[in-house]
């Protein structure tokens, strides 16, 4: 497995804020989102949101130390409390609050059986090996009631958590997108072109180059 | 006179966003609806009172619905289209950004089972003014004539009402409408008419498609787009956002909201947003107009006929709420087929990655089509046909399919994630078969207007999993010729929705007839995807708005007749 990297060095899509790759609706909407915090919750209580916190963590891990990180856990809790849906659900599981209520209980739960500690105290070890339990449909502990853990795994924990994250300009920076793009757009479609307020990828030996051409993007 | 360079149409303006609130306070209203090509302006619209019987109230303003208000307002009739959605301005309530934009989607719950669970909401449903037309992907492809007679020519699914030829004219009709942007000539079928507007640009994604096809020995081709590749009023050339199925932010997009709706209004016909119809009146064996609920109240509007165009899970869901001592098992359901027989497209695909950067999210999604499966009917083991086409899906939908259908999370997700911009795909849109199992029905919970919530069954049959298989390979195959690296396929995926009020020649085996006229009930209509008996290999958007402009003409032509009281 490849790991994570710096690929776009210097690249910040914030910078393109105030050009016209940003109209006034796309402003408002991402600074609304910017100003989640990691640690705010609204909707879940504080032994299920720091379940959440842990579970995120493995889920869409970050660099420890990262200055802005993506506050996926708040996110979801966001949407919660919003009462944002998705549009369906599957037969089997609770409505989407009560189903991360549910979910989040069951696997503290489960984590205190195996471990004898809460969900957010375990270790990455243990913690990925409930996950993958989870994921199997075999934890199977009454607090989970009648909802099958492959379900809130696959119709919760994985489309919340990894829309959240894939929803905020750290991970946007992390992957080289072009981010927002109204009503400028783009010009150069072909294999290998780039607009100059799109990311450089950082070739091996060249990183300074992408750095450089990556603080031009706002410009 | 408007002034070019005065930020009143797409030009980036530094001015704010609208002061009100769209999704919870209605914008037709006071005799005006918002000018949706123009920053804060508005247009006049016609308003009838409740208690005025309207020649036609249209339930849902989508690709049905909206075309057919323009087309029956511009005929002379009085026409009031209501719909559940709100009246966006896009130049200024659209941002740039997937997770805000899910506002376009019918969101509201909806319960799915059976053995292939549909996913709703984002793709296949939406819920604004314009209906899914707001937030689709433009693709505009005709039906291969024979798939209008598929049982007899082909040998399996129906036989439909409609005769090719005709619809082929009224294809014409919507392609001009709409200025379709296609290719100089298309390499499948009967010669149609050359497309008004030149074929857009390829992205390197629509390149990889072309590569492959080349390749593995079959045509392809620019992909007919409903986005204008020149200016057209107020509609400048698309830019390549790359957000079209979130929403076009500067009206290049041929949305129904910025042409036929616009006509519509200016034609005559009320447009009511954020109205939700509950449930259908009929009196002595005739619909007499529709309860519906807006601004805090349910109200009846009456009307001479009422026309359900709420695509293929709430148009039978009405259908069905509305049932009354007249019609205990629901409107227009005497053969027992509202609801059933739905019939969704496998929207399967396979992705690669290449030594190239793609950047597939410039340029509308899917630039590059080929229908060589669709037309060619030897080497198949299963019925029915499909196209593909290229892909330029955005982070969150990305990272979900991602973490969905190849099943990554943690670092072997974020790390995979990297690669996004050296990423190609190609995505079916499949022929599927009706199947009765297939159905909505109403569950016992209930949602916020106190309206039954839908169940919605799915599971495929072995001919689905076949032509998956087929595409799949043959997909991947044409990925791996055009350079593709690490392909893996993404098997779980459906899109569009049909079949549920299906159209026929007997009452006893269909809902609607060939106008999308009730078999039941007279002056009751259907009119979008639900009367589809068969889908074939192609998106549907076209296809609605062709018979939808159809079945206008031919209400008129039947008031002419003399059957005013029932058109």
């Amino acid at each position: 497995m490849q790991s994570r990297k710096d690929l776009f060095p210097g690249y910040d899509v914030l910078a393109k804020r105030d050009t016209p790759s940003w109209n006034p609706k796309t402003r408002s909407v991402i600074d609304e989102r910017l100003a989640i915090t990691p640690r705010t919750h609204r909707f879940l209580d504080a032994a299920e949101f720091a379940t959440l916190l842990a579970v995120a963590g493995r889920i869409v891990p970050q660099p420890a130390g990262r200055t802005d990180p993506v506050p996926a856990a708040a996110m979801v809790d966001h949407k919660l409390a919003s009462g944002e849906h998705d549009g369906y659900r599957q037969a089997g599981l609770p409505e989407q609050g009560t189903a991360w209520r549910l979910g989040l209980k069951a696997l503290d739960a489960e984590a205190r059986a195996a471990f004898g500690a809460a969900f957010g105290e375990l270790g990455a070890w243990a913690q990925d090996m409930l996950l993958k339990t989870c994921e199997d449909g075999a934890l199977r502990g009454p607090a989970w009631a009648d909802m099958p853990s492959d379900l809130f795994f696959k119709k919760r924990i994985i489309p919340d958590l990894v829309k959240a994250y894939y929803a905020h300009p750290t991970a946007w920076n992390e992957i080289g997108w072009g981010g927002p793009a109204s009503p400028r757009g783009y010009v150069r479609m072909d294999f290998d072109r780039r607009d100059p307020w799109e990311a450089t990828e950082a070739k091996p030996g060249r990183e300074e180059e992408a750095y450089q051409e990556n603080l031009r993007v706002g410009r | 006179m408007r002034l070019s360079g005065t930020g009143t149409a797409a030009d980036n303006p530094s001015r704010g966003t609208p002061a009100d609130d769209p999704m919870h306070r209605p914008r037709a209203v006071d005799g005006r609806a918002p000018d949706v090509m123009r920053r804060g302006e508005w247009v006049p619209m016609r308003q009838f009172r409740d208690e005025e019987e309207v020649d036609f109230v249209i339930v849902g303003t989508g690709a049905g619905g909206g075309t057919l208000a323009c087309r029956l307002a511009e005929h002379g009739f009085t026409v009031a289209a209501l719909d559940a959605g709100p009246y966006w301005r896009p130049l200024e309530d659209f941002a740039s950004d997937e997770m805000h934009q899910s506002k376009l989607y019918w969101t509201d719950e909806r319960i799915v089972d059976g053995e292939n669970p549909l996913q709703m909401g984002s793709n296949n449903s939406g819920k604004s003014v314009g209906g899914s037309t707001v937030h689709y992907a433009m693709v505009a492809l005709r039906f291969r004539p024979e798939w209008f007679k598929s049982r007899t020519l082909l040998g399996y699914g129906a036989d439909w009402p409609l005769d090719w030829r005709e619809m082929w004219s009224y294809y014409d009709q919507v392609e001009d409408d709409l200025k379709i942007s296609g290719p100089v000539t298309y390499p499948w079928g009967p010669k149609r008419p050359r497309y008004r507007y030149r074929a857009h640009e390829l992205n390197a994604a629509a390149k990889v498609l072309a590569r492959g096809a080349e390749a593995m020995g079959i045509d392809w081709t620019p992909t007919p787009l409903a986005t204008v590749s020149a200016p057209r009023g107020d509609s400048p050339p698309c830019v390549y956002r790359g957000f079209c199925t979130v929403g076009c932010s500067t009206n290049a997009k041929q949305s129904v909201l910025v042409t036929y709706l616009p006509r519509a209004l200016a034609a005559g016909a009320e447009i009511r947003d954020l109205a939700m119809v509950g449930r259908i009146e009929t009196k002595d064996g005739r619909a007499t107009g529709v309860h519906y609920f807006r601004d805090g109240r349910w109200r009846f509007q009456r009307a001479r006929n009422v026309v359900v165009a709420g695509y293929a899970i709430e148009t039978p869901r009405l259908l069905l709420m509305s049932a009354n001592r007249e019609f205990p098992d629901g409107l227009a359901n005497s053969s027992g087929l509202v609801g059933k027989n739905l019939i969704v497209q496998g929207n399967q695909a396979v992705w690669g990655d290449f030594e190239e950067e793609i950047r597939s999210y410039k340029g509308p999604p899917s630039l590059a089509v080929t229908e060589h499966w669709n037309y060619e009917d030897r080497g198949k083991d299963f019925h029915g046909g499909y196209c593909y086409m290229s892909q330029g899906p955005l982070p969150t939908l990305w990272g979900s399919t991602q973490a969905g259908a190849h099943g990554l999370w943690g670092e072997a997700l974020v790390s995979e994630m990297q690669r996004y911009n050296h990423v190609a795909g190609l995505k079916i849109v499949s022929e599927y078969l009706a199947q009765e199992r297939n159905r909505v029905t109403l569950s016992d919970e209930t949602d916020q207007y106190g309206l039954p919530i839908p169940r919605i069954t799915y599971s495929w049959c072995d001919n689905d999993k076949a032509l998956n298989r087929h595409g799949l390979d043959f997909m991947g195959q044409a990925l791996a010729a055009a350079g593709g690296r690490n392909i893996w396929e993404q098997g779980d995926d459906t899109n569009h929705l049909y079949g549920t009020a299906r159209m026929g020649h007997d009452s006893k085996t269909s809902v609607v007839n060939g106008d999308c006229r009730s078999w039941d009930i007279p002056n009751l209509w259907v009119c979008d995807g639900s009367v589809f008996p068969t889908t074939g290999g192609v998106n549907p958007s076209l296809t609605i708005q062709a018979i939808a402009l159809r079945t206008a003409d031919r209400i008129r032509a039947m008031a002419r007749g003399g059957d005013r009281r029932d058109a």
